[in-house]
């Protein structure tokens, strides 16, 4: 990283190095035609956050022959590039470009319009609402301040032409859900709004027209004001997290190089590859759909389909899951399955199955106006009645009515559930956890158990070195001209393998140089140097011999030998997220009870589980069973959180009342999960919990003082003395007095535990095929 | 009194006026970076990037 202090991009380098550069051709299928040969192409680089990145990254693009203009947008971490088409320019150079400054840049695909649509319009409907709101004001203060006659029936009319249209315009969106309600039967937050409001209106024209005393415009605007803020902050809330999580890295690819019967190579998207056709899968791609191997070995990554942590070997023959990324060899494949009947599209088929909490649910603010809408209704039809009965005046016990249907119009609480949410979900953001929407927060502050997937949520999910042991067996007369350990990590730096790779990361200095290295896909790394062959791999491919002695450790282990003859032996690890254990006793505290659920063998589970403290473990899970597993423990009355990151663990996080994941997980991982967190540390989970209780608790509070606030004000309103003026007060007190209360909520956060990667301990890994 | 004929649609336009401020800066997207744009404005402009044009991306 070439700036600032680090900040949430930790994990998104890990998401970065899991995910290939994009291809040309992918490029281009993703980039959109602008006409006259020009076209544009978003990229999300997640790592940018200042102003030096800004102008690093533009300087580096607009350099580039062939690139029209390029815009970075910091807010949504994004790059627009535009480019012509056409003229030998290759658009990978764009993201060549971008990686040689030092940043990593994912393709993004601009899906998002209509949602912005609807911000726009809210935010329009705010502004609106507030001119009207502020020139009633005016008008308003006028007249109490002793405006009479011919002069406050004319600014009761300017009152009036300036709220009707604004009622039309900025209040839609309340009649819109309120008539959405009703039509089904069902009552929310919106009935009595959008009643208010009509009423008030309407009650005070005809007023207006009978040169009467008091008209109510002001409270008609400034409510609808008022409401709108809690509105967009609601939206704007979900729209950042929404946009933040379709930036990261796409984990699936979006097409495949087709190979024809006759040769010919052809990139084409994932919808039009059709079952028999022949892939070609380079080392570091994914693959794309259902497949069976038909030339070529390698070795596969299935952590993210399975939950398996160790590599598997794939021979002509295998059967690979669509997301299977493919590590060491290129594979030609034969697609067993369209797109739509992949394993993906299985466990998708899975996760509409799963009725989780989410679609069950009712939001607070809703379970709240289903108690207070009738009683509020009840209370204005009673004072309408008694005051009718009582002295005669029809038409003052219909003001009274609305009076008491205006102070008690759900100011405070239309704004007590969005405030709190809103700076709540700010405060978790600013921490790398992202909240998809507020129901989601809501949830997570009722759940009594946690469930965890094992690899990648649990581990980091890539492997460690965590010792090395020197074999000196009488070595011949060829000695290694270098220290063993560069040359294994000189040896393993040509290979994607992650056993390869943390070899290679472990070392540092300078590294000796190979003529050759050649991959055996399976077994190892060979390099041929003038004092021998060196081999780098499992202990019967380096030694020659076959070796099975150890099939029950825990632990992975690579051997270097030279001529067969071993010098070095390398044990690996898969390390724990960093706080795992703090978050886990951070949750029991809280009175959360903990299991895992995992996809992997029993043993590397059990030996995670015993270091956690966990007792409550389940290995070898198929998608259905994880499923099943919080399913049944949902039906014996427990709320649970599912935190997932394999395609595997999707149809669960959707079955469970709520569910996380991390900023690593499969791309369909992520969208089931109602948070999304970026740090590596897994203090995350416990912290969102808590900011989520804490959020929970300032929201009861805040319903308590908005119904506190309509004990004091409903009496005044039904013995018949609210004025005009005494309902702007009241409406103005109570809100400012429940926004102050929400706010109390931007303590200082606890710092994120990425730094504690060095303490964390280790677990075991399987050992590789 | 006779000066509300003309204070009332003066104070009525300058809110109006501010309205159609606010809302052509939503439209023509004044909003939509406001981290970058806290930056921008320190940048000198030595480098050769191409300020005044924006590729627009709401317009998909």
């Amino acid at each position: 990283m070439s700036c600032c202090a680090p900040g949430t991009e930790g994990a998104l380098d890990g998401a970065a190095a899991l995910g290939a550069t994009p291809s040309a051709e992918e490029l281009l299928l993703a980039s959109r035609d602008l006409g006259e040969g020009l076209r544009q192409t978003d990229l999300s680089v997640p790592a940018m956050h200042c102003g030096a990145c800004i102008s690093t990254i533009e300087n580096a693009l607009t350099e580039l022959a062939g690139i029209e203009s390029a815009r970075v947008n910091l807010t949504a971490k994004r790059v627009t590039v535009r480019w012509r088409a056409g003229q030998g320019f290759d658009p990978q150079t764009i993201v060549t470009a971008i990686t040689s400054t030092g940043y990593a840049a994912h393709l993004f695909t601009a899906q998002l319009a209509g949602d912005d649509e609807l911000r726009n319009q809210l935010i329009r409907a705010v502004a609106v609402s507030g001119f009207a709101a502020m020139n009633i004001m005016l008008l308003s203060v006028s007249v109490w301040s002793g405006a009479e006659a011919s002069t406050r029936d004319m600014f009761h009319w300017i009152s009036a032409f300036i709220a009707g249209p604004v009622l039309l315009y900025a209040g839609r969106f309340f009649f819109r859900s309120a008539w959405g309600a009703l039509k089904h039967g069902r009552t929310n937050m919106d009935v009595p709004i959008s009643l208010a409001v009509t009423l008030s209106y309407f009650v005070s024209l005809w007023e207006t027209i009978h040169h009467a005393e008091h008209a109510w415009f002001d409270a008609t605007v400034t409510l609808l004001f008022f409401l709108l803020i809690g509105r967009t902050l609601d939206h704007v809330m979900r729209d950042r997290a929404r946009s933040a999580i379709t930036g990261l890295a796409r984990l699936s690819p979006r097409g495949a190089m087709v190979v024809s019967a006759n040769g010919a190579r052809e990139y084409r998207p994932v919808e039009e590859i059709a079952v028999g056709d022949q892939l070609s899968v380079a080392a570091g791609e994914r693959i794309a759909v259902d497949a069976r191997v038909v030339t070529g070995t390698s070795d596969v990554d299935r952590s993210l389909v399975s939950g398996e942590s160790a590599p598997v070997t794939a021979r002509p023959g295998t059967q690979l899951e669509a997301g299977v990324m493919n590590l060491t060899g290129a594979l030609v494949v034969e697609a067993t399955a369209v797109a739509r009947e992949s394993f993906l599209a299985e466990v998708i088929g899975l996760m509409e199955a799963a009725e989780g909490g989410r679609a069950r649910y009712r939001r607070l603010a809703d379970r709240a106006a289903a108690y207070y809408s009738p009683v509020v209704h009840l209370l204005a039809l009673i004072s309408f009645f008694c005051w009718g009965f009582y002295d005669g005046d029809w038409k003052h016990a219909m003001l009274v009515a609305v009076a008491v249907l205006i102070i008690t119009c759900p100011c405070a609480l239309g704004l007590a559930v969005p405030v709190v949410q809103v700076v709540a979900a700010g405060r978790l953001f600013s921490n790398g956890v992202m909240v998809k929407d507020g129901s989601a927060m809501e949830r997570l502050a009722e759940i009594d158990t946690a469930l965890f997937d094992k690899t990648g949520t649990l581990t980091m999910g890539t492997p460690r070195l965590v010792g090395r042991t020197s074999a000196v067996e009488g070595a011949g007369d060829r000695r290694p001209t270098a220290q063993p350990f560069a040359i294994a990590a000189a040896i393993g730096g040509h290979s994607r393998h992650p056993l390869s790779g943390a070899l290679a990361a472990a070392y540092t200095g300078p590294l000796p140089q190979f003529q050759t290295v050649t991959e055996i896909p399976g077994c190892g790394l060979e390099a041929v140097a003038p004092e021998g062959t060196y081999r780098l791999g499992n202990r019967a491919f380096a030694c020659g011999v076959d070796d099975d002695g150890n099939d029950g450790a825990a632990t992975s282990e690579v051997v270097l030998s030279l001529d067969r003859r071993p010098l070095e032996t390398y044990s690996f690890e898969d390390r724990l997220r960093p706080a795992a254990r703090n978050a886990i006793d951070s949750l029991l505290h809280q009175g959360v009870e903990v299991g895992i659920l995992s996809g992997d063998r029993p043993a590397p589970v059990e030996r995670v589980a015993s270091m956690l403290g966990v007792e409550r473990w389940r290995a070898a899970l198929a998608p259905r069973d994880k499923t099943e597993a919080v399913t049944t423990c949902a039906e014996s009355g427990r709320k649970v959180l599912m935190v997932g990151d394999g395609i595997n663990d999707a149809p669960a996080l959707s079955a469970a009342h709520v569910s996380m994941a991390p900023a690593t997980a499969a791309d369909i991982g992520r969208q089931a999960a109602d948070l999304v967190f970026l740090h590596n540390g897994l203090d995350s989970v416990s912290f969102a919990l808590e900011t989520a209780r804490k959020a929970s608790s300032l929201i009861r509070q805040n319903f308590a003082l908005a119904i506190g606030y309509n004990v004091i004000a409903v009496p005044i309103a039904i013995f018949g003395h609210a004025t005009p003026l005494i309902a702007a007060i009241a409406m103005s007190t109570s809100s400012i007095i429940v926004v102050g209360n929400s706010l109390r909520l931007r303590g200082k956060a606890p710092a994120a535990a990425d730094n504690a990667v060095k303490q964390a301990p280790s677990v075991g890994m399987a050992r590789p095929a | 009194m006779s000066t509300l004929v003309y204070l009332i649609p003066i104070a009525l336009s300058l809110g109006g006026l501010s309205l159609a401020a606010f809302l052509w800066s939503i439209k023509s997207g004044q909003y939509e970076d406001l981290d970058g744009a806290a930056w921008r404005v320190l940048d000198d402009g030595d480098g050769a990037t191409r300020h005044g044009e924006q590729p627009d991306d709401r317009r998909a």
